[in-house]
């Protein structure tokens, strides 16, 4: 190895980043969103419908609430057309406007934000803490470190809280938690996601963006020349460089950029944009307002960090409409129709046939053959109904069975069920049988079940 | 497991522990050629590469897996045929999840087990539980529907083979029972048998020849009417059947009575009281009494 190379290890602490708060109207979205997302993930919880929690993904209960809406396992399709949504939603924004997820929506960007204004109000400004972080142990710097760790330890747990709070009624576990009667389970995913949440928001930050998150691997594949990035204009901005205010724009030899760092400063992933695009940045356009702010102080035009798109930077025209595009759109507007459409439609009523399994027939004392089914009726509307059952097959059936019965809301009833029929009025050893259970008191609830119905092989058709 | 396999199973345990510790240590000081600028000394295509060293808790990361795996083998067996420090094992884990249910529902048996069988046979949450047990247990042989089949008897109607009282039922249940009828066939003669058919079925007043029920009637009543009574009504005492109602427990039909009297028939009830236990049965009991009272 030359000797002129430092050596460099393969692993180095990671460096601390200070980000500096920067203001303008890309920041005041932010916060926006942040206020939106925040407000409510604390708030849905405690919102109640019908005298029951609206929002409450009952595990144990294996019932989805959803407001107006209860979904069973059995609905687990419209979970995965919903992740497809948002796979496709996701690709559809990506390729219009960059990572607009990461610099406005990410939970993690969003928890970071919460936590770097707990931090100031705690430490101060970005000096302020790079100082204290430097200095040996004070009476001031454990008091300043102990209210930033307190505030964060407290929203965390309410954060934690919140989360089983959308698993678990959140009332009963408010009630628990205040009378200690929670159990050791309970505690375990309350403290979790708050040592989650503190981890991840308080400690990790911008490593979580740069090392673990997936999605951040793969933003590549959805970018294109007319993606909206955030830029900086190399050919307004270089060569770079501190200068005096008396001199006139342009007659120093140098660039617009003033080389003043302010764009470094406030990013939250401590990257320098002007390097160019790269995989850290989030695209929260925090340098685009910190950029714009000294621009207006320099009495230069704003912009030289802005949005823009490659096709735009070297000179041509940006298609906002193209191939990618439209297939995106038609394809997620598509789906979402009917993802609509079959919630609208769901019949809340499902019947499962099961055939017995001691035996695969019996001949009666009349020489009938006799099957016997358990029909697993589930009535998914919240109020009770009655209903009819009904069999048909190819030759004329005796159900012997109560073929009217009432099931209550969101419950399931064994309806056991013998069909009988003259072996020799059918073809097949084994045919096909009919279920039909209808709504007696709903209209248009039908749903249409068949099974096998096996006679002896002996028995030969006419 | 052989003490072969066990050393042979710590010895690749140990090895790959082992190596991933070496792996660390022989890598974590590594050093990527770089220069001034931070790039690392090679470029395709006019491409370079920046050297990104990880952070450092990404190493800990690395370490701490190491040192969980040691943990959980000293806790939990997986270490040879070492059983762990724990004493951990899924038998044990069953029969502790056996127990913990077992806690959480003898309450709720408890609340059965203090009303008579009559009574659950009214209460709707009895009659809930009574038929899952029905279903896990006895539906395999009497049906869902416990309407039976042929050779298991229907529990839907009024037809009692040893009774349908509350006790008979739960009796029934525990120790279940050895339905026996002699075979005939080496007894008594061919037409005999067919005259004691035909008579037989003229009790329930199926179609029959006269004369050879009138025959086989005096058969009937010297060597059938031991267990079945003078006039074929059955005998509870003995799980004799009533022949008499038309019921039909291994079918009605010429060519299964003359089967049943020939080669005789062996039913069993097998015993549940071991299986499900004095609180069970007596909620179950309350289920099939409850399903004869519908009719």
């Amino acid at each position: 190895m030359p000797g002129d190379i430092p050596v460099q290890q393969l692993y180095v602490k990671a460096p601390k980043i200070y980000v500096k708060p920067v203001g303008g109207v890309f920041a005041k979205l932010r916060v926006a969103a942040m206020w939106l997302l925040l407000g409510w993930y604390y708030l849905a919880p405690w919102l109640t419908w019908d005298n029951r929690q609206a929002i409450l993904f009952d595990l144990p209960g294996r019932k989805f609430h959803l407001f107006g809406l209860t979904l069973w396992p059995q609905d687990f399709i419209f979970l995965t057309w919903l992740l497809i949504l948002a796979a496709l939603a996701l690709f559809f924004f990506t390729a219009v406007s960059g990572r607009l997820w990461c610099g406005y929506a990410c939970p993690q960007t969003v928890w970071t934000k919460a936590f770097m204004w707990m931090e100031r109000i705690t430490e101060g400004e970005r000096n302020a803490r790079m100082k204290l972080d430097k200095q040996p142990l004070s009476f001031e710097k454990i008091r300043k470190k102990t209210a930033k760790h307190s505030l964060w330890i407290v929203f965390a747990l309410f954060t934690g809280f919140t989360f089983v709070g959308f698993f678990v009624p959140i009332r009963e576990l408010s009630a628990d938690m205040l009378n200690g009667s929670l159990g050791g389970w309970g505690w375990f995913w309350v403290l979790f996601y708050s040592f989650a949440t503190y981890g991840n928001a308080g400690k990790l930050r911008e490593q979580v963006c740069i090392y673990m998150c997936p999605y951040a691997r793969f933003q590549g594949a959805m970018f294109d020349r007319d993606t909206l990035i955030i830029a900086y204009d190399s050919k307004r901005g270089e060569p770079r460089g501190a200068r005096r205010k008396d001199v006139p724009r342009g007659h120093d030899g140098l660039g617009d950029c003033i080389d003043c760092m302010q764009c470094v400063h406030v990013c939250p992933t401590g990257i320098d944009i002007r390097d160019g695009l790269q995989v850290a940045c989030i695209a929260c356009a925090a340098c685009i307002d910190a950029c714009d702010e000294v621009m207006v102080k320099m009495d230069y035009p704003k912009g030289l960090i802005k949005y823009t798109t490659e096709h735009r930077d070297s000179g041509k025209e940006t298609h906002v409409l193209r191939p990618r595009i439209l297939l995106y759109g038609a394809l997620l507007l598509g789906l979402f129709v009917l993802f609509i459409y079959a919630l609208s439609v769901r019949m809340p009523l499902r019947v499962d046939v099961l055939r017995d399994r001691g035996r695969l027939y019996s001949m009666t004392s009349l020489g009938t053959i006799e099957n016997v089914y358990t029909l697993k009726v589930m009535n998914l509307d919240q109020d009770a109904h009655r209903y009819r059952l009904q069999a048909s097959a190819e030759a004329p059936v005796t159900v012997k069975a109560e073929t009217e019965f009432v099931v209550p809301g969101g419950e399931i009833v064994n309806v056991p069920v013998r069909l009988e029929i003259d072996p020799y009025e059918l073809s097949e050893v084994t045919s096909t049988v009919h279920f039909r259970i209808e709504s007696l008191d709903k209209q248009d609830v039908v749903v249409d079940e068949t099974s096998s119905f096996i006679k002896p092989a002996n028995t030969g058709a006419r | 497991m052989s003490l072969t396999i066990s050393l042979y199973i710590m010895a690749l345990v140990v090895l790959n522990i082992g190596g991933c510790w070496w792996l660390l240590a022989k890598t974590k000081n590594l050093r990527a050629d770089e220069d001034a600028n931070g790039k690392v000394q090679h470029s395709y295509d006019g491409i370079e590469e920046y050297n990104k060293p990880l952070p450092r808790w990404w190493l800990w990361l690395f370490y701490i897996t190491i040192f969980f795996a040691i943990g959980y083998l000293v806790l939990y067996p997986g270490f040879g045929h070492l059983p762990g420090v724990l004493g951990w094992s899924q038998a044990a884990q069953h029969e502790q999840e056996v127990k913990a249910a077992e806690e959480k529902v003898a309450p709720l048996y408890a609340g059965f087990a203090a009303k008579s069988v009559t009574e659950l046979s009214q209460d709707p949450a009895a009659l809930a539980v009574g038929s899952r047990l029905f279903g896990n247990n006895c539906a395999t042989c009497h049906g869902a529907d416990a309407k039976g089949a042929p050779g298991f008897p229907n529990l839907t109607d009024k037809d009692w083979i040893y009774g349908g009282d509350a006790d008979t039922i739960k009796l029934t249940i525990t120790g279940g029972r050895q339905g026996m009828m002699p075979a005939f066939g080496s007894s008594l003669d061919e037409p005999t048998q067919l005259a004691v058919r035909h008579y037989v079925l003229s009790l329930s007043g199926r179609d029959h020849d006269k004369d050879l029920a009138g025959q086989g009637k005096a058969t009937f009543e010297t060597i059938c009417a031991a267990c079945h009574g003078l006039e074929g009504k059955g005998n509870p005492m003995l799980g004799a059947l009533n022949l008499t109602d038309d019921v039909w427990l291994y079918g009605g039909t010429q060519g299964a009575i003359a089967d049943t009297i020939k080669n005789g028939r062996n039913g069993v009830m097998p015993a549940h009281g071991e299986l499900l236990g004095e609180s069970r049965i007596h909620v179950l009991a309350a289920y099939v009494l409850s399903l004869s009272a519908k009719q």
